[in-house]
């Protein structure tokens, strides 16, 4: 059971919440306190756009446990349009269709359960393929 | 709107819909798969296909996202929403509400109502009524109103057909804020068992021929007979209607029956395509036909939930429409972003394969 975990990172993984550096402008994520740029203080909150690109891909097909259920399912590190470089599953796409560079956005998804049947639902950020006409 | 009829659930203050947004997730499951599996391919078919949740998707990740685009067309600041009401027969949980998640994940906590609504396929519009109230009575400026489902079918049942997921958002909010006004609603209600799911059966049982005149069509008409009557307007004063729509045939008899055309409920008609979505059937009926209204259209709007229910709303598109419509995907961008599956993708989707 990681209750207090799932809880105290809800905001950041339901919404791609971070942090912006009140010096240095850098935007951060995960939210640190801490700018990784110029090593001063940063607790302003941020929301990202959740508009980024595919910077590289993995396909999982023996998954961790808690995971086992998804598989086959694709990992990204997903480039922030803002700056930061995120780990993340994509979502509604087949492995065959990702590309390097290929424009994504953040959903919120289920990530899986904790434990079995009985136990808590987590969600989070997911990117899936820019799939409309621009709007 | 001629002399208030008591029975008519209209505020005090004139309320409206700020914001509305639209879900209905990738994959499509043929109708003709159901029927190659278990019926040797034989038989009529109901639809064309409907929309199946991917494995990551439920109630509550569906609702984050109408919501979104909802909030996309207000915008409003999700911290000024004062109820996150969430409408559904599919809540992930049996205890803990969808609606604390969607509120959560919008950034409308914490000053806010949050509730989940039961009412088999009108629980999306019961929200939306007492969204109506709430702001209405200016407790609040602005609530939040969600339809949303991922229907349960027994494999093999008639439902499996055409159970389908998704559904829609609405921002309710005062009327010379709206890109449509609610000029006023109807509830219908009776104690009908045409369809009910027991606490803790996995799949809802139903009365089969029960479902359609003593159920469906009996309190759709009346609902929407007497919204018309007592507020002085015929079909001929809507453009456009939405039904509940459980397949293709229900909606489109009871649109005859009340007088409406077939061009009048075309917009709204999308059963065919994705099934029916419970909670959201009559509420994304709406959003597809407000994505291609004009100023001054009025639109009648009618749910049927069994157990049994109906609301009917008179809504009255305004000048904002055009300006807003835009800022979201529409409804038929969702339906057009289509992935094919068989019988056996299905399945697993859907947890019908036990691993276990």
């Amino acid at each position: 059971m990681e209750i207090p975990r799932h809880w105290r990172l809800r905001k950041q993984r339901y919404g791609l919440v971070g942090e912006v550096c009140p010096h240095c402008e850098a935007k951060i994520f995960p939210p640190r306190d801490v700018c990784p740029d110029c090593g001063k203080e940063a607790k302003t909150k941020f929301s990202f756009s959740g508009q980024g690109e595919v910077y590289s891909y993995t396909t999982i097909y023996n998954a961790p446990s808690g995971f086992e259920a998804n598989v086959p399912y694709t990992v990204a590190l997903v480039k922030l349009e803002e700056g930061p470089l995120v780990t993340a599953q994509l979502t509604d796409v087949a492995e065959e269709e990702v590309e390097i560079g290929m424009p994504v956005e953040m959903v919120t998804r289920r990530l899986h359960q904790d434990g079995d049947e009985r136990g808590l639902l987590v969600y989070g950020y997911k990117f899936r393929p820019i799939g409309f006409a621009a709007h | 709107m001629t002399p208030k009829n008591e029975t008519l659930l209209i505020p005090s203050r004139p309320v409206g819909i700020i914001g509305y947004g639209a879900y209905v997730p990738r994959y499509r499951l043929p109708a003709t798969e159901v029927a190659r599996i278990w019926k040797g391919g034989k038989g009529g078919l109901p639809i064309k296909e409907k929309s199946v949740p991917g494995l990551d998707e439920d109630v509550v990740t569906m609702s984050i996202e109408a919501a979104r685009n909802a909030l996309a067309r207000a915008q409003i600041d999700a911290s000024d929403l004062r109820a996150v009401w969430v409408g559904s027969e599919s809540h992930p949980y049996a205890v803990k509400p969808t609606s604390t998640i969607v509120a959560e994940a919008i950034g409308a906590v914490p000053s806010t109502q949050a509730a989940d609504w039961e009412f088999a396929c009108k629980a999306g519009t019961e929200a939306l009524v007492a969204a109506m109230g709430l702001v209405g009575s200016e407790m609040a400026e602005y609530a939040l109103a969600i339809g949303m489902d991922t229907a349960q079918g027994r494999p093999g049942d008639a439902l499996e057909y055409t159970a389908g997921a998704g559904g829609a958002a609405y921002i309710i909010g005062p009327a010379e804020e709206s890109l449509a006004v609610i000029e006023a609603a109807y509830s219908y209600v009776t104690d009908t068992p045409d369809f009910w799911r027991r606490a803790g059966a996995k799949y809802p049982e139903h009365g089969s021929r029960f479902t359609g005149e003593p159920a469906y069509f009996e309190h759709i008409t009346q609902a929407a007979k007497a919204l018309m009557e007592a507020s002085g307007t015929t079909p001929a004063d809507y453009q456009w209607a939405v039904f509940h729509q459980p397949n293709t045939k229900f909606p489109t008899r009871v649109a005859k029956m009340l007088g409406f055309s077939k061009e009048q409920i075309e917009p709204g008609l999308l059963v065919p395509l994705i099934g029916n979505t419970y909670a959201g059937a009559a509420i994304i009926g709406l959003t597809a036909t407000l994505d291609i209204a004009r100023p001054g259209d009025r639109i009648l709007v009618t749910s049927f939930g069994s157990g049994a229910g109906s609301d009917a709303f008179s809504i009255r598109v305004t000048d904002a429409i055009s300006e807003r419509s835009g800022r979201a995907p529409k409804t038929q961008e969702y339906i057009a972003r289509r992935t094919e599956i068989d019988y056996a993708t299905y399945v697993r989707m859907r947890g019908k394969i036990t691993l276990k």
